[in-house]
Order: C-alpha cells, then sequence, then structure tokens
C-alpha cells in the first residue's frame, strides 16, 4: 500500500476473551440493536437507516422529534463488512504516515482530550526550616487557560516526542478572538502548522469543514492529493450514551464521510451511570453504539475509512465523576479492542489518562497501568497517551515528555523476539569467541544490538545521588527540545492558507 | 600500503573496536577485512618502529576513542572493544618494544580476592589498564592472598588492584594490605581496590591507596597519580 510509514511496534496481541466471548458479546450488541434499539435524534441518518431494512418509527420527546430504530442484524452485519480493514493515515511526511491494518498489531501511541487547562511546572528553591545549608527544588505548577498559542506549543513539543506517533490536539483554545465559527481552522492550523504527523480531532461546527478541507489540499497541493495522503482526519462522537444518535453529530458523520478523509466513530459511555458498569453490559452496549455508527458511515458510502473507536470508562462511587487507570477501564477496553479485531476494523483506543492532578508517582502509576496492558492489547491506534492529567481536564508537557520515554520503553519491551535459525547461529559463535578469549566477557559483542537500537537506553531522567530529580530532569529535557527549531509549513503555503481559509489568527502567522 | 597508511589503518580499526578480520566494527561493513591483530603483525614484519606504532597507531586511537566517550557518542562497551584492540597490540608488541628497550607504564597486577569468584569488575579494569599501556598482570578470580602478595613481590610491581563483590569477602583486601605491610611491600606498591560493597571509608578503614568506583577512576587515578595516601 505504502513503502514508508511509522514503525510503531508490533505486538504479539494479549486476549482476555476467549472467541466464544467474543461472540456471545457480538450477539449481545446486535440484539440490543434489535430491541430495545437506538434513539435516533437525526432525521437524516433515521431515514438512510428505514432505506436499509430497519424498522423506524417517530417518538416525541418533550422537546424534540427521535426515531426509534431496530436494525435487524443482517444490515448491522452486512454495513460493517464493507468497512475497509485497511487504509493509510497521512503525513506532512512520508515517514510519519501511519498504516492501519485491522490484521496487523501494530500499535500506534497519539495524544488526545481537549483540556481546558494547561499545566506549566516550575521548579522553585526552597530551604530547610531547621537547617539553613540544606535546600532542595520542589516542582510547582501552574494553571493557564488554553489558547493557540499553547497548542502550537503543544504540536511543536509533540513533533519532537520521538514515540509519539500522532497528534489529536490535546488542548482547547479560549484566545477571546475564538468563536464557535472559528475554532475549528484555527485549531487544526496550529496543529498543522507544527507537526509534521498524523493530526486528528473532531469538528465544533459543520460549517467549518470545507475550511479546513481547503487547509488540507492547499498543504497536500490538491484534492486529489489530499485525498491520497489524508493529513488530518476526525473524530465523532455520534452516540450520546446510552444508545442516542445526536442530531448535529450524525450531520457531520454524513459531511465528513462526504469528503473521503477518514472518520473515528468513538463512543465513550461511563459505566455505572450511562452503560452498565459490569463488564458484560458496558461492552456489549458501547460495541452496539460503535457498530451502529460504522453502519452510518458505510451506508453513506461503503468502503468509507473508519476507526473503531472505543473510550469506555467507569464512575467513581464517590462522586460518579470518571474514573480512568482501573482495573475495569483495562478490561472493558482490551475487550473493545478484540471486538474491533474480529470486525476487522482497525481499533482506535484509549491509554494513559488518569486521576492525578500533578506528574509524579499516582500518574505515572496510572498511565503505565494502562500505557502497557494497551499496548499488550494490539491496537492499531492508542489515544489520550501523552499528557493528560486531572482525567482529560488538563494537559501538561512535562507530563507528555514523561509519558514519551515510559511509552518508549514499552514498544521496545513489546517488540517482537528476534529468534530465528540466524540470530541463534550467531549466538553459538559469539559463545565459542568470548568462552576461547582471555577475559570471557561478552561486553564487546554487544556493540551491534547496542547500536542497532537493540539495546534499551536507562532510565532518561534518573538522578545520581539520593534524590528524585525525575520531574527536574524531565522539565530540563523539555526545555531542550522546545529549544528545537519548529517544523513550519512554508511561508507560500501559508500565505495560501492566510488568503483562501477565513477566520485565523494573526498571531498564529507570526509565530509560524 | 606505505607505513603511514598502515599506522592510520592500526588506529581506524583501534577506533572501529576490530581485533580480527571476522570482527565487525563500530560501523557497518567491516567483517572479513584485516583488524587489529593483522596489521600490527604486518606493521612489525614491514620493519616499523613499534614506538611508533604505539605513538601514532595505539595512543592517538585511544584519545580519539575517549573523546568519543566524553561526547557519549561511545558507550562502555565501545570503550573496552577498543581497549581490548590495544591491549593485544601490547601483547603483539611486547617483545619488539623490549628490544627497542621501551618499558610500560608500570606492572599492576589485579585480582578477586579469596573466596570471591566475581570477575566481571575486575575484568573489565583489566581491559582497560591495559588499553591504557600498563604492564597487566591479571591473576583471576578467587585468589589467596600469599599468591596475590608472592606476584607483588616477584614482579616488584608498582601498582596492585584487589575487587571484591560480597560484603564476606570485602575484608580479604584488608588481609592483602596487611600481609603487605608485614613483608615490607607497602612502600613498593599502591593498592586500588574496587567492588559493590566497597567505598572510600572502607578503603580508608582497611588502609587501601585509593577506592575506584570503576574503570575510569583507576585510569584517572593512575593518569593523574592522584593516589590519595591514607596509610599511617
Amino acid at each position: 500500500m505504502i513503502d514508508s510509514f511509522r514503525e510503531g511496534v508490533l505486538v504479539k496481541p494479549y486476549t482476555r476473551l476467549d472467541t466464544e466471548q467474543v461472540k456471545w458479546l457480538d450477539q449481545a450488541s446486535l440484539n440490543i440493536l434489535k430491541d430495545p434499539g437506538i434513539w435516533c435524534y437525526n432525521e437524516r441518518a433515521a431515514g438512510l437507516f428505514k432505506t436499509h431494512g430497519a424498522k423506524v418509527w417517530e417518538e416525541k420527546d418533550k422537546h424534540s422529534v427521535c426515531w426509534r430504530v431496530s436494525f435487524p442484524s443482517g444490515l448491522i452485519k452486512e454495513a460493517v463488512s464493507h468497512a475497509p480493514s485497511r487504509f493509510v493515515l497521512g503525513a506532512r511526511t512520508p515517514e510519519n504516515r501511519l498504516l492501519l491494518d485491522a490484521e496487523v498489531p501494530r500499535v500506534y501511541f497519539g495524544s488526545g482530550a481537549e483540556a481546558n487547562i494547561w499545566i506549566e511546572m516550575h521548579m522553585q528553591e526552597f530551604v530547610s526550616a531547621d537547617d539553613n545549608g540544606i535546600k532542595c527544588k520542589v516542582p510547582r505548577f501552574e494553571e493557564l487557560r488554553g489558547n493557540t498559542t499553547l497548542l502550537g506549543r503543544a504540536a511543536r513539543l509533540c513533533e519532537r516526542l520521538e514515540h509519539l506517533d500522532f497528534f489529536i490536539r490535546p488542548l482547547n483554545i479560549q484566545d477571546p478572538d475564538i468563536t464557535p465559527s472559528n475554532h475549528d481552522v484555527n485549531k487544526f492550523f496550529a496543529s498543522l502548522n507544527n507537526m509534521t504527523k498524523h493530526v486528528q480531532a473532531g469538528l465544533t461546527t459543520i460549517d467549518a469543514l470545507k475550511d479546513v478541507v481547503r487547509m488540507g489540499e492547499i498543504i497536500t497541493g490538491s484534492p486529489e492529493a489530499l485525498r491520497e495522503n489524508p493529513l488530518f482526519s476526525f473524530i465523532a462522537c455520534v452516540f450520546k450514551s446510552p444508545l442516542q444518535i445526536v442530531d448535529d453529530t450524525a450531520e457531520k458523520v454524513f459531511r465528513i464521510v462526504e469528503t473521503g478523509l477518514p472518520l473515528v466513530i468513538s463512543s465513550s459511555p461511563q459505566g455505572g451511570s450511562s452503560a452498565p458498569i459490569q463488564e458484560p453490559g458496558m461492552v456489549a452496549q458501547i460495541n452496539a453504539e460503535i457498530l451502529a455508527g460504522i453502519t452510518l458511515t458505510q451506508l453513506i458510502r461503503p468502503g468509507f475509512p473508519v476507526l473503531y473507536g472505543s473510550v469506555p470508562v467507569r464512575a467513581r462511587m464517590d462522586d460518579l465523576h470518571d474514573l480512568y487507570g482501573c482495573p475495569e477501564f483495562n478490561q472493558y477496553n482490551i475487550d473493545c479492542v478484540q471486538l474491533a479485531r474480529f470486525y476487522n476494523i482497525p481499533s482506535y483506543s484509549t491509554a494513559g489518562v488518569g486521576d492525578a492532578k500533578t506528574p509524579g508517582m499516582q500518574a505515572t502509576f496510572e498511565k503505565l497501568f494502562t500505557h502497557f496492558y494497551m499496548a499488550m492489547s494490539g491496537a492499531q491506534y492508542i489515544h489520550y497517551a501523552f499528557g493528560l492529567l486531572d482525567r482529560t481536564n488538563s494537559f501538561c508537557p512535562v507530563q507528555a515528555v514523561l509519558d514519551n520515554e515510559q511509552i518508549g520503553k514499552i514498544k521496545h519491551c513489546l517488540r517482537q523476539p528476534k529468534i530465528d535459525p540466524d540470530t541463534i547461529e550467531d549466538t553459538l559463535k559469539t559463545v565459542k569467541k568470548v568462552m576461547a578469549s582471555p577475559y570471557r566477557l561478552y561486553a564487546r559483542h554487544v556493540r551491534k544490538a547496542m547500536h542497532a537500537g537493540d539495546v534499551s537506553d536507562p532510565y532518561r531522567f534518573e538522578a545520581k545521588g539520593l534524590e528524585d530529580k525525575v520531574l527536574e530532569n524531565a522539565l530540563n529535557y523539555m526545555d531542550r527540545l522546545e529549544q528545537e527549531p519548529a517544523l513550519h509549513l512554508g511561508p507560500e503555503i501559508v500565505d495560501k492558507i492566510f488568503k483562501e481559509v477565513p477566520g485565523i489568527l494573526p498571531g498564529l502567522k507570526q509565530a509560524g | 600500503m606505505d607505513n603511514k597508511t598502515l599506522i592510520e589503518k592500526i588506529a581506524f580499526n583501534i577506533i572501529q573496536g576490530r581485533v580480527e578480520a571476522e570482527d565487525e566494527g563500530f560501523d557497518e561493513g567491516y567483517e572479513g577485512q584485516p583488524a587489529v591483530t593483522e596489521l600490527v603483525k604486518k606493521a612489525i614484519d614491514t620493519g616499523i618502529d613499534p614506538k611508533n606504532i604505539v605513538i601514532d597507531g595505539l595512543t592517538h586511537a585511544m584519545e580519539i576513542v575517549g573523546d568519543k566517550f566524553e561526547r557519549e557518542e561511545y558507550l562502555i562497551p565501545d570503550m573496552l572493544a577498543s581497549a581490548e584492540c590495544v591491549g593485544i597490540a601490547m601483547d603483539i608488541m611486547s617483545p619488539h618494544l623490549l628490544k627497542a628497550g621501551v618499558k610500560s607504564k608500570g606492572k599492576f597486577i589485579i585480582a578477586t580476592v579469596a573466596g570471591d569468584l566475581h570477575d566481571i569488575g575486575k575484568n573489565i579494569v583489566s581491559i582497560m589498564i591495559k588499553g591504557a599501556g600498563y604492564e597487566v598482570i591479571d591473576l583471576g578470580a578467587d585468589v589467596p592472598t600469599s599468591a596475590i602478595v608472592q606476584a607483588v613481590k616477584e614482579n616488584q610491581a608498582s601498582y596492585l588492584g584487589l575487587s571484591a563483590l560480597l560484603t564476606t569477602t570485602m575484608w580479604e583486601m584488608k588481609e592483602v594490605i596487611n600481609t603487605l605491610k608485614t613483608e615490607g611491600l607497602d612502600h613498593q606498591v599502591k593498592v586500588f581496590i574496587g567492588g559493590a560493597p566497597t567505598s572510600k571509608s572502607f578503603a580508608e578503614q582497611i588502609g587501601a591507596d585509593a577506592h575506584c568506583k570503576d574503570a575510569f577512576e583507576a585510569i584517572d587515578a593512575l593518569k593523574r597519580k592522584r593516589i590519595n595516601s591514607w596509610r599511617k
């Protein structure tokens, strides 16, 4: 399909469900879609479902009209079978493209969410109250409101994080001049002008779609070039759990599918409030919602490239907020990855988000717990993996740097073993050679593997003495990365974008 | 190939860390080409002055390797590979250097003390010190105190390196130092100690001349003559 793309990591998938359990969940989802079916608040979607054989009837809510839809199993199965198992997510540079293949467990990690808060970290020196000679540096945190400058900074930093494979805007832009109508063009421009990897985001307003697409066509050179190298794609949470298709998001799905640019159909029910908390109930429901969303895309345009997007979370029992970084989160998510594989559709999954408010031990625990487990699942596209804190409410660049290091180690750990007759023969030769040498030391023979990147490095932020300097070292490392030049779009392209795409803040051009 | 080119090739292969022709180097594509062993033998056969080989080939190459290590371009295995090349080159040239009246930087006896079989750290130090131009006499692991002291006496060694990896065996080092005193050898030889359970304070406690946490500290101490004597 393409010769050049990001390597990601090819894993041997760990499976939680056996084949029979996958089939039971599939059947349970189909049963849900038949009875009780779904509550569809978009007339066009309801009509399309009806045209293709669904049973549709109108129901009046207090404030709006709703169409109840009961899907025959055959309709869902037929539509889902048209979704491609393999497609490319493009990028400004060919080597940064992503090859998604439902049959190949190549795992990519990227950022995600649209946090309102940017957490800036500083180190501050403190003097002991008992002994003025004792000083220590402590991280201090400052909350900033997300804006276009900070989003551009996030993209620029993420460009330099070698284990980040794709960029979903991690920060909401709330500059005084940002309005719903220019929100999308600004967030896409701030991302694309600082990032040569794949960019993905949801749309705030459907009216902005044509401008965003035009921006992509200018960057790639033509409408055809953008479709061939879709350097951005979209996310649509078409379902409001439980089981309700949202009117305006359904409209966005229609319009995005018509552009031919890839789309994630994502659902994020919360176990304990908008979905059952027990594993079979949660997974059967989220799967039903995703299947219905994918069905919609395939009825609009058979063969349209779509990702199976699952973000199942659990409610905390003390306040009913989302609870990430808990065992159930992993269980729900890995089940969804297995279901996506069952349907032969690339999986957009979730890891690296937790409840910790600042970088530190809790954040590391929660992130490692999900980063590792979900990478083992073989999900093709894992989002939320960089920089998020306080669930999805904050983005912290230092945390993104820490996550990068952690994900690098995980990718290394899950690499396929290089054990074959050739490597065994090499090994036997080396053993003989070393045992015949005076010191019987293998160090010299480490070099080939070391320089090929097969030998992992120590933890990048370790301290030498009896101090925990991880955060300070990570901050220093981030500062170094931020000194590196931004990989902006060419000035002619930027000029053309500003000429043809209305609403982009002038400050973004100056920043470029 | 002229003499200058041959010496340059020796230096290049030391930097690449290639002992023999079949070795891979730091960079790819050198397998099968003559390496340090073959090239040094050829240089000797050609009649090149061994002093020139040492100065323009070995020493020059190790300076470059040291710079690369400082810049973190090279890691320990690269450094060891190059040091091993120098050690092997010195072995080949040793009789010729003797004939030419060239002496080594000094005799360095090294051993892991009695009761302790761990020798990785000791071997690394041994390779590096040999690579730095010292004549290393490696007695191996689990070496009785009497054998160590005997080797110091027989070889009139200037330096002794003792290694231990166990808290139980590290005290053998004190036995060695005490025996050296009893035999009147303590002013002849500087004693370096190393190994995971040892420390500067332990070195001071048992009367060693220096504690080295790794091979680099040992070479540094030798090079700069910064051995602090705590012996009364």
